[in-house]
């Protein structure tokens, strides 16, 4: 029998690290991610895990500790949030082309600045062109069903990439809500034991990582690496199906929510998705057809899918929690409207940029967003195609 | 820790860094890493790790190596902070009864990489206890990208971002004494060295730091024959320079005790260590004698400073 629970994100990500319990975790306190790395060494001092933890004295060296741990062998883990992800940057990278899956326990907030905790997406999504998978949560059992997910998907033979486990700093991380956990063993089960085919600790062959590559072989492995995130979608729906038969919880490449009919759409990513669907429920009474699309993996981009999945929409408004400061809208407004103009998806779009630095999105703004999707349904033009949501005058 | 020198037994030791690398001819930075690695007892099994640098790209271009054990190159500034995430892996394997076998850790960072750029990676990794060996080979500046100074080359060095001219006489600073900032870590070993004679004190010392349990600190000069501007084969000559002069003590801390390795006999003024490297070809020019001067008295200071740590 599941265990049901009150906890807070990041409690509900700490309890599945302790029941995979990985070999080795280096980590620095940055709010709001500080309380995994504590609720680790706690598990640790008491006994109820062993993982091996590296209290790194940076960021930097905690990915770069994960990268030593992961290429020697070790199933590897690691937690940050903002400035401590932009700091590894770098390195990140690295972990990618050397194919390291690193779990990562990824809490969204705001890159400095001005320098503020709150949640936004700015950290990961400066991530976006890392090579790392990346999968947002919309709540705290979301987080704890995909962290339970992340080694099936990063470890498998077809993919070994690393995986950025995402939930939004503070709303999920600290907000504590109902949830219903898997028991140890299910959870040791499906993770199961870590075989890597070559790592530097193997006592049967050496093994050298981090070449220096010319032009002559290096656009080969990039090529290759592009090809794994290829492949991580269909393991990502794959593990997926198989994480349904012990959990009954259902995850997919995205969430549809009264979708399938609806005329006007919000594509979101995370915590904001409980606050849209709300307002759905309340349009929907009064005989709005709205509608969303809930983003769960934005890397790999799955953008057929996305695209195919708004195909009978009349408007969508892509919601961006980051600036891009392109001029043009946020990362997923961009990477949206693409793959739906190859798709010849004929929706009219904008793209609203929201929530940064912590700013409170109610339902109140989520009507607004329809009520314009409505209006430029009728005209058949999306007028301002980027702008803000929840601006102060 | 008493070790015997065996010199032929330890040249008769199957090479560790192998032939056909991409290395200068007359590197030091080579000949720090081929030694270190053959203190290496015959059968132990090793992981060798780089920062990025001369030694990393020529020794490991894709899909050649030279290492003949396992081995990692991450980024520039974390050899150390890599290398512990290395150890604590086979630490915990090791717990789980995934590995039996035993290893021994090694890397190896330029000064740009080990002085400047990785000193916090370095710092933390000693503070923290690995049992690991970090290998500085010093050779003054950064050398992969041509030259530029760092905070180990030397004062009054002609390098690439301290170029002599009409208003300048080269890198105004001294070093920096990282030798002497890793045993304030309190690690149980620490040992300056370079190539003198038949390089028994960099084997003793490589053991030492190998064999001793916990974080160990090799600090190595290890000369460039383009970055210095000398002849390759007067690479022996320079570092018998270096230490009879006193420029490069060669010395070991052992458990937080300063032990003097070498006091030469008569201490050689600094010009004889100087006039042998275009690097500090202005030096001699007649306006700039008073340099030499400044130069011996900085000399003279560090030395007297080592000898009191040393109670020698």
């Amino acid at each position: 029998m599941a265990i049901k629970e009150r906890m807070s994100g990041n409690e509900a990500i700490a309890y599945a690290m302790k029941q995979i319990n990985p070999d080795v975790m280096p980590a620095f306190p940055i709010t709001p991610s500080t309380e995994l790395p504590q609720m680790v060494s706690n598990y640790i001092a008491n006994g109820q895990m062993d993982t091996e933890f590296i209290p790194v004295e940076s960021e930097h060296s905690a990915m770069s500790a994960a990268i030593g741990a992961s290429s020697a062998g070790a199933r590897t883990m690691t937690a940050t949030s903002s400035a401590g992800l932009a700091f590894m940057w770098e390195v990140l990278y690295v972990a990618a082309s050397n194919r390291l899956p690193i779990a990562m326990a990824l809490v969204n907030r705001a890159l400095s600045g001005p320098i503020n905790i709150n949640c936004e997406h700015s950290d990961s999504m400066g991530a976006r062109d890392s090579g790392w998978l990346q999968i947002y949560a919309e709540n705290n059992q979301e987080a704890y069903d995909n962290f339970v997910q992340a080694y099936r998907i990063a470890e498998h033979a077809d993919v070994k990439l690393p995986i950025m486990i995402c939930q939004d700093g503070f709303i999920i991380s600290h907000g504590v809500q109902n949830i219903e956990l898997l028991e140890d063993d299910k959870v040791k089960a499906f993770v199961g034991e870590y075989n890597p085919e070559h790592f530097l600790l193997n006592e049967k062959e050496v093994c050298s990582v981090g070449p220096y590559a010319i032009t002559n072989y290096g656009m080969e492995a990039k090529k290759a690496q592009a090809h794994a995130m290829d492949n991580a979608k269909q393991v990502i729906l794959d593990v997926a199906a198989e994480y349904e038969k012990i959990s009954g919880r259902k995850y997919g490449l995205y969430e549809g929510y009264r979708l399938e009919d609806a005329d006007y759409v919000i594509v979101a990513i995370g915590s904001v998705c409980g606050t849209i669907k709300d307002t759905i429920d309340e349009l929907r009474d009064n005989g709005v057809k709205a509608g969303l699309m809930k983003v769960r993996v934005f890397r790999p981009f799955p953008g057929e899918e996305f695209a195919k999945a708004l195909k009978n929409a009349k408007s969508v408004a892509i919601m961006d929690r980051a600036e891009s400061y392109s001029s043009q809208g946020g990362p997923l407004g961009s990477e949206l409207m693409a793959a739906m103009y190859r798709a010849k998806t004929k929706a009219e779009t904008v793209n609203i940029v929201y929530g940064l630095c912590g700013r409170d999105v109610s339902v109140n703004d989520i009507k607004n967003v329809y009520t314009q999707l409505e209006d430029v349904a009728a005209k058949g033009a999306a007028g301002r195609e980027y702008q803000y949501l929840g601006l102060r005058d | 820790m008493e070790t015997k020198f065996d010199f032929k037994e330890i040249q008769g030791r199957e090479e560790r860094l192998a032939p056909g690398h991409r290395m200068c001819a007359g590197c030091g930075g080579t000949i720090a890493a081929r030694n270190v690695l053959k203190a290496l007892h015959p059968g132990d099994k090793a992981v060798i790790g780089n920062a990025t640098g001369c030694l990393e790209v020529s020794t490991f271009t894709y899909p050649y190596t030279a290492y003949e054990d396992s081995y990692i190159h991450n980024a520039f500034e974390n050899a150390g902070a890599t290398m512990s995430g290395v150890e604590t892996a086979f630490n915990a394997l090791k717990k789980r009864g995934k590995i039996k076998d035993n290893y021994k850790f090694i890397t190896f960072g330029g000064d740009g990489g080990t002085y400047d750029i990785g000193f916090q990676s370095l710092s933390g990794a000693m503070e923290r206890g690995h049992d690991m060996v970090y290998v500085c080979y010093d050779n003054g500046a950064y050398m992969n990208t041509g030259i530029q100074r760092s905070s180990a080359t030397p004062m009054y060095a002609d390098t690439t971002t301290t170029p002599a001219g009409t208003q300048s006489a080269g890198k105004t600073q001294y070093r920096k004494d990282l030798a002497a900032i890793i045993a304030d870590h309190n690690v149980p070993y620490v040992g300056q060295t370079t190539f003198i004679g038949n390089m028994k004190d960099l084997y003793t010392k490589a053991e030492k730091a190998i064999y001793t349990p916990g974080p160990a600190f090799l600090n190595i000069m290890a000369p460039c024959p383009r970055g210095w501007r000398y002849d390759a084969p007067e690479i022996v000559n320079i570092c018998k320079l270096g230490v009879e002069t006193c420029y490069w003590p060669l010395f070991e801390v052992v458990e937080g005790k300063w032990i003097l390795s070498y006091q030469p006999k008569e201490k050689l003024p600094i010009e004889e260590f100087l006039k042998t490297q275009g690097r500090f070809k202005h030096l001699f020019k007649k306006e700039n004698e008073h340099l030499i001067a400044e130069y011996q008295k900085e000399v003279d200071k560090r030395w007297e400073q080592l000898l009191t740590r040393c109670n020698a």
